[in-house]
């Protein structure tokens, strides 16, 4: 992958700009946080569009979840379409993807990625949910928190702690035992506490190979956060676009705000900034679709996640300050984007992490 | 990558000539740029540097995309890109740098007349002359368009009289491209010339800067009743402004490409685990080692940054206002690592000569101090925070 956009990702830049700017502007936020977090009619017309294909090569991804980002469109597409159903991309058997890929794709079919537990924080090794063999299959115990796309998924992938490491498992929504009830986070999207009390699910269940799951979760998230990164640069450039825009017409001291050399500079400095977090997007997407390797991917997707979530709370603060009241009320949608900024900036590792991360990958 | 099989052979033939003509000592990394050519009458280099330089002017690839008839290497924009990517490849030091293939070459070919041209490029693309830039003076740094330097016609000829400050290699530079006002009634910007002044020619006297950092690549150059051809001006007297304007963006294109060769990678994390530690395998101190990551995570942005610059130029974009974010980062990057490298020394980093110090370790105060200038030449980081300010943002000037 080259760093310009092709002709084939601009026309899909063009497009995903024009549904989101008139189908879903960021206040649209308010209404959907009180209705369970999106809509079914939208993502319905996203699956028309191609956008929740799971197999979507990782340029357009790029250049799709920037512009979701942008527009702050809550529909699940990361958690169903990049966590979820990526995970049966890399590691699902034919069957396993035969039956859930298409369905994904046509957006009949919602999944969720159950990975996160209380404590845990960003490691995504140290697992207390636990799975048992019994009968020839599985039977699974323990608490997911904080599941993405959680609350509406039909089907769930749930990682657990067996023999020799951790494993991957489908579980369907309804399965006996299995309980799902929907979280309130901070951007009102579609989040869920999973109980699995004694769920019990076949051998065919698994995804991937029994006791390898940690390196196959590593590979998905990894994946994940790239979009992510590019959804925070959507948000960062749009929160940006709509602070200079007040900067211009916010008028005190018979000027515009945007003439003083105080918020000059501060504007400056953050485009500067949203430069550098482009480029490491770019870098992170073109590693993973040039093949480069495992640890090159997790070196680059940490450049960005660690950039991305320094930027889009600079973005975020340095927009609700110059905005100054205004800003700190519900009406604008300048906090919409904090919001996002920082559950975005805690999904995955911050920046704190992935500069550890990196140095444990450069060896210091 | 291109697949024309044009640009194949010329790929194949270029890498055979490389291998074949290039010493092996030029495959080696510099330590800073003094170790290569920047040409001149006054400088002595080491026998491969001038044997490299010569055959590389040779063939005009001393400024591979300039026209045979001046010297030059007549190479199309593609091809000096497959030059630039094979001598990459081969880990080939550039044959011959300077503000002669940097700036005011590509400002004659643009702006100068031929006479012009005959005269002054073929010497920059061979290495015989030196050139640099009398653009500040003490009372006009930043408002550089406040320049008092003063040309008076007579006859054909102008009369020059003034001071020029932080010129850069002037004592080993053989001419100097410089802004002169000609008109002292027009509005600041409208009364400046372009002219080139032989840094032989009686009234001119240069003098070195002693820096805070102990070195001097700074002069101050004086003018005194100092005649200039009428012939040496570039463009329309009184039109020096623009084209100034148009070079600083060049300069800080240059100066953001000087920190991409940069032969510091790793040096932090190797200077980290000598002075402070290791623990299983990890810089001991947990700060140190974060702040270290800060800093190379924004170099690999930073190295994004010009490589998109770089594949935007091979898609046919056009550059904008880049030279002012790239002169920007890359300067206050400069400054974090040399600032960093003074915490991670300790005591160790505060000799200035003489025993009980290393050499290198002596060099890490005057690379800090000289760093702090980075951000002050070539257009201080505020001056390129306002050009990004209005320029790109469009914000409102008072």
């Amino acid at each position: 992958m080259d760093l310009v956009l092709s002709e084939e990702q601009k026309m899909l830049q063009r497009a995903a700009r024009d549904f989101v700017s008139t189908r879903s502007p960021p206040g649209r936020v308010r209404t959907l946080r009180e209705q369970g977090g999106f809509s079914r009619e939208l993502w319905a017309e996203m699956a028309k569009l191609g956008w929740l294909d799971p197999e979507l090569p990782p340029g357009f991804s790029m250049v799709l979840h920037e512009e979701l980002g942008r527009g702050l469109v809550a529909e699940p597409v990361l958690p169903c379409a990049v966590l979820a159903a990526g995970a049966l991309v890399l590691g699902g058997t034919d069957a396993q993807k035969k039956e859930h890929l298409p369905a994904v794709a046509a957006g009949s079919r919602l999944m969720a990625l159950a990975h996160q537990e209380t404590g845990n924080r960003y490691s995504l090794d140290r697992v207390q949910t636990d799975a048992e063999k019994a009968d020839g299959g599985w039977v699974l115990r323990g608490e997911k928190q904080q599941v993405m796309g959680g609350a509406t998924a039909d089907w769930l992938v749930v990682s657990a702690a067996t023999d020799e490491g951790i494993t991957l498992f489908l579980v369907a929504k309804g399965a006996k035992g299995l309980s799902v009830e929907r979280q309130h986070r901070l951007d009102g999207r579609d989040a869920a506490i999973v109980k699995l009390d004694g769920v019990r699910v076949g051998a065919d269940a698994v995804v991937g190979e029994v006791d390898k799951g940690l390196p196959l979760l590593e590979r998905v998230v990894d994946r994940a956060t790239a979009a992510l990164s590019a959804e925070m640069l959507g948000l960062s450039n749009a929160a940006f676009d709509m602070t200079l825009e007040y900067l211009k017409t916010r008028v005190q001291f018979g000027v515009p705000i945007g003439t003083f050399q105080a918020l000059q500079h501060r504007a400056a400095k953050i485009f500067v900034e949203l430069e550098l977090a482009r480029s490491a997007v770019m870098l992170a997407h073109a590693a993973i679709d040039d093949d480069a390797g495992d640890v090159a991917v997790a070196r680059a997707v940490s450049v960005a996640k660690a950039k991305c979530s320094e930027v889009a709370m600079l973005v975020a603060h340095e927009g609700i300050q110059m905005h100054g009241g205004i800003g700190m009320t519900d009406e604008a949608d300048i906090g919409l984007y904090a919001k996002r900024a920082r559950v975005a900036e805690l999904t995955f590792g911050d920046a704190a992490f992935h500069r550890d991360r990196f140095a444990r990958i450069d060896g210091f | 990558m291109s697949r024309s099989p044009d640009l194949d052979a010329f790929r194949d033939e270029t890498r055979r000539w490389l291998l074949e003509h290039a010493p092996a000592s030029m495959r080696t990394p510099t330590k800073s740029t003094d170790e290569l050519c920047w040409g001149g009458r006054k400088a002595s280099y080491p026998a491969d540097v001038l044997r490299w330089r010569d055959v590389m002017a040779e063939r005009g690839w001393t400024a591979p995309t300039w026209p045979k008839e001046y010297g030059g290497g007549g190479l199309s924009k593609e091809e000096a890109k497959v030059l630039a990517e094979e001598m990459e490849a081969l880990t080939l030091r550039a044959p011959l740098i300077g503000f002669g293939q940097w700036m005011i070459g590509p400002l004659l070919l643009q702006e100068g007349g031929d006479a012009l041209r005959r005269e002054h490029l073929p010497p920059i693309v061979k290495g015989q002359i030196r050139w640099c830039q009398g653009y500040s003076e003490p009372g006009a740094g930043s408002d550089l368009a406040g320049l008092q330097t003063k040309a008076v016609a007579d006859g054909e000829d102008l009369i020059v009289n003034g001071q020029k400050i932080w010129t850069s290699y002037a004592e080993k530079a053989d001419w100097m491209f410089l802004l002169v006002r000609t008109d002292f009634q027009a509005r600041k910007q409208d009364g400046i010339t372009f002219v080139l002044v032989d840094m032989t020619s009686p009234g001119v006297s240069v003098k070195p800067i002693l820096l805070i950092s102990g070195s001097s690549p700074f002069c101050e150059t004086f003018f005194t009743d100092v005649r200039v051809p009428g012939r040496n001006v570039v463009g329309q007297r009184n039109r020096g402004w623009g084209m100034a304007r148009a070079l600083l963006g060049h300069e800080r294109t240059a100066i953001a490409d000087l920190y991409r060769d940069r032969d510091d990678a790793g040096r932090l994390v190797r200077a980290a685990r000598r002075e402070l530690g290791q623990d299983a395998e990890r810089i001991a101190d947990a700060c140190v080692r974060d702040r270290i990551a800060q800093i190379e995570i924004d170099q690999a942005c930073f190295d994004g940054v010009l490589a998109r610059g770089r594949a935007a130029a091979r898609a046919g974009d056009k550059p904008g206002h880049e030279s002012s974010i790239l002169k920007y980062y890359a300067t206050e990057l400069t400054q974090r690592r040399k600032d960093l490298q003074m915490s991670i020394a300790g005591p160790k980093g505060l000799g200035w000569e003489g025993p009980g110090f290393e050499d290198s370790d002596l060099k890490l105060a005057r690379d800090w101090l000289r760093s702090r200038g980075t951000t002050i030449e070539g257009g201080t980081s505020e001056i390129q925070l306002n050009i990004i300010a209005k320029r790109v943002l469009g914000l409102p000037g008072l």
